[in-house]
């Protein structure tokens, strides 16, 4: 039987990791108790007054806040929506292509842009859709008026998403191509002796064999739907796309850390956190249920 | 796999192609774009000429990044923040990772230390509580608060756990028969058996760190201090925040040095481009090991 002294060295490896763990994720759950403080950083958390949910319903009476709610939501769940067909449908487009060189070469350049970040890119976008860039230039030679995107409130979730799943479609299809292979190539003889074209053995045979992948992929992405990427469009609005860009982590940002409003920016926090938490139990009670699924 | 030579089978096939290759094109095509731009002459790039190729080729942009000292300082600080990062990450969550992989019957703690894990994972203070504690406990303006300030990737430690349980067990038995302490057993049996899931997730840690831009800008005093991410932020992307109307940011769209800040795009870019191929090798064996489990 194993030595009980083991148990010593387990502590041991453990220390560091639940050391840092502790400073970076534990400590910081206790500073929660901002957001029920009229907070005043001079004073600290200890000697700051209690004021209760006051924040909170002055969060409620903001107009602010319904604004970021929906946004942050909105976003994320066209991001969601986007993230799972367009890689699903790329999934099968190459599972479908022959020549095997090209394939290769062709999943190598997709999973590319995951790899960079959003501060390249967003640089990179700016320049793209700028007032001279190539994407006026395309729509002068079609006869259309060159666009300010970045001033357009109306066209900015659409770039957010665009350019997200842009980013993200081929990493996003690995997980499919790993199901894929597990499909039996005798289900397609079957198929095609039956005189199944190949749209039909797509429709018969690939897509229910993805099933169980979609269903998982979907469920588990519920826990995303308050999360619409800061790193994104923090790097790529300004003032005049607040009013349909503006989400929670950056509103939070703004307000918190900027404006000095800690009490408020905390709550709105908060409440996030305490969303998502549940949002992200009921997924993988979800995905335990109906795909057997489990982190550990 | 089934052959066929029917013309719809062939038309299909080279519709496939072509709709592929164009995909694959649109996603390059925009960081082709700003190699051309910062290889350009600063007038054709403001005035909208460049398209696909160099207009009045040229590497000046690029000097003028040689006799920059604030973008090699930021560059040293990113490449800094990367090793140290890496380096603890990997052996931090490795370490973690062999006393989570026991059973319950060898380590009764396992499970309770699991579910912390899991509960920081899925749970968070928010960002203002998060930056109020590494401030108070002494990170501020130091190399460690970009280091360490992301906290414990659990994640990955998770990721790791799955793998080493998913190893034979014979092989502890063995050497555990043979003498072999908690140290030996994870340096000299486990470490060497999960390279490809260590080799995935250090790859990841390494992207994540030179990529990471926000704690260079909240954790830090100023531009001395940014790592290359922050730093490219701050002039290449950033917008004034006052008000501003929309003439305002057509003038200032004019006014920025498009060929400067896309040669410090394409800079910063180059280690991952570099460093892609042999990335690429891992992670897709690595990811599918994380995510598909039988």
């Amino acid at each position: 039987m194993r030595n009980r002294s083991f148990i010593k060295h387990y502590y041991i490896m453990l220390l560091p990791g639940m050391v840092w763990l502790l400073f970076i994720s534990i400590i910081p759950m206790f500073g929660i108790a901002i957001a029920f403080q009229d907070f005043n950083p001079g004073q600290g958390i200890w000697k700051s007054t209690w004021i209760g949910l006051e924040n909170f319903e002055y969060m409620f009476s903001l107009n602010d806040t319904k604004t970021i709610f929906f946004n942050t939501v909105y976003i994320a769940v066209m991001k969601i929506a986007g993230n799972l067909i367009v890689p699903l449908v790329f999934a099968i487009m190459l599972n479908e292509l022959r020549l095997m060189v090209i394939k290769r070469w062709v999943q190598t350049i997709v999973y590319l842009p995951h790899f960079l970040s959003w501060v390249i890119l967003s640089g990179i976008l700016l320049d793209v859709f700028s007032y001279t860039g190539p994407v006026n230039g395309l729509l002068n030679i079609v006869g259309i008026e060159p666009v300010l995107f970045f001033a357009r409130a109306d066209l900015f979730p659409f770039i957010v998403v665009g350019s997200d799943v842009w980013k993200e479609f081929g990493f996003n299809t690995i997980i499919y191509l790993a199901a894929l292979t597990g499909i039996s190539p005798s289900l397609y003889e079957a198929a095609s002796i039956d005189g199944a074209t190949r749209m039909r053995r797509i429709w018969h045979v690939t897509l229910p064999g993805l099933r169980t992948t979609i269903v998982l992929l979907a469920v588990l992405s519920l826990g995303n739907v308050l999360n619409a990427g800061f790193d994104q469009i923090f790097n790529l609005y300004n003032p005049l796309l607040y009013s349909t860009g503006d989400i929670i982590d950056t509103w939070v940002y703004r307000e918190g850390l900027l404006n000095m409003q800690y009490g408020l920016a905390t709550a709105v926090g908060l409440l996030k956190s305490v969303v998502s938490f549940v949002l992200i139990i009921v997924s993988y009670l979800l995905a335990s249920k109906f795909a057997n699924y489990r982190i550990f | 796999m089934i052959r066929e030579t029917t013309l719809r089978s062939r038309v299909f096939d080279v519709t496939l192609l072509v709709v592929l290759l164009l995909i694959a094109f649109l996603c390059i095509l925009p960081l082709w774009y700003t190699l051309a731009v910062s290889l350009s002459e600063k007038s054709a790039a403001a005035a909208g000429k460049v398209w696909l190729w160099p207009v009045g080729f040229n590497f000046n942009s690029y000097q003028q990044i040689i006799g920059d000292r604030s973008f090699f300082n930021s560059f040293w600080i990113s490449i800094q923040r990367v090793v140290l990062g890496a380096t603890i990450t990997f052996v931090v969550t490795t370490m973690m990772a062999y006393p989570l992989s026991r059973s319950p019957r060898e380590f009764r703690m396992r499970n309770a230390f699991m579910w912390i894990l899991v509960f920081t994972l899925l749970f968070n203070g928010g960002l203002i509580p998060w930056y109020m504690t590494v401030k108070a406990i002494g990170l501020y303006d130091t190399i460690w608060a970009l280091v360490l300030g992301g906290g414990v990737p659990v994640f990955n430690v998770i990721l790791i756990v799955n793998y080493f349980r998913n190893l034979p067990k014979e092989l502890d038995e063995a050497a555990l028969v043979d003498g072999a302490g908690p140290w030996r057993m994870l340096i000299t049996i486990y470490v060497p058996l999960a390279v490809p899931v260590l080799a995935t997730v250090t790859l990841f840690t390494i992207v994540y760190h030179w990529n990471e831009f926000f704690h260079g800008l909240v954790l830090t005093s100023g531009q001395d201090h940014y790592p290359l991410q922050t730093l490219i932020q701050q002039f290449v992307v950033v917008i004034d925040a006052s008000n501003m109307t929309e003439d305002q940011y057509k003038r200032m769209n004019e006014l920025s040095n498009q060929t400067l800040n896309a040669a410090k795009i394409f800079i910063a870019m180059l280690p991952v481009l570099i460093v892609y191929p042999f990335l690429q090798r891992f992670f897709i064996h690595g990811i599918t090991l994380g995510s598909v489990k039988e």
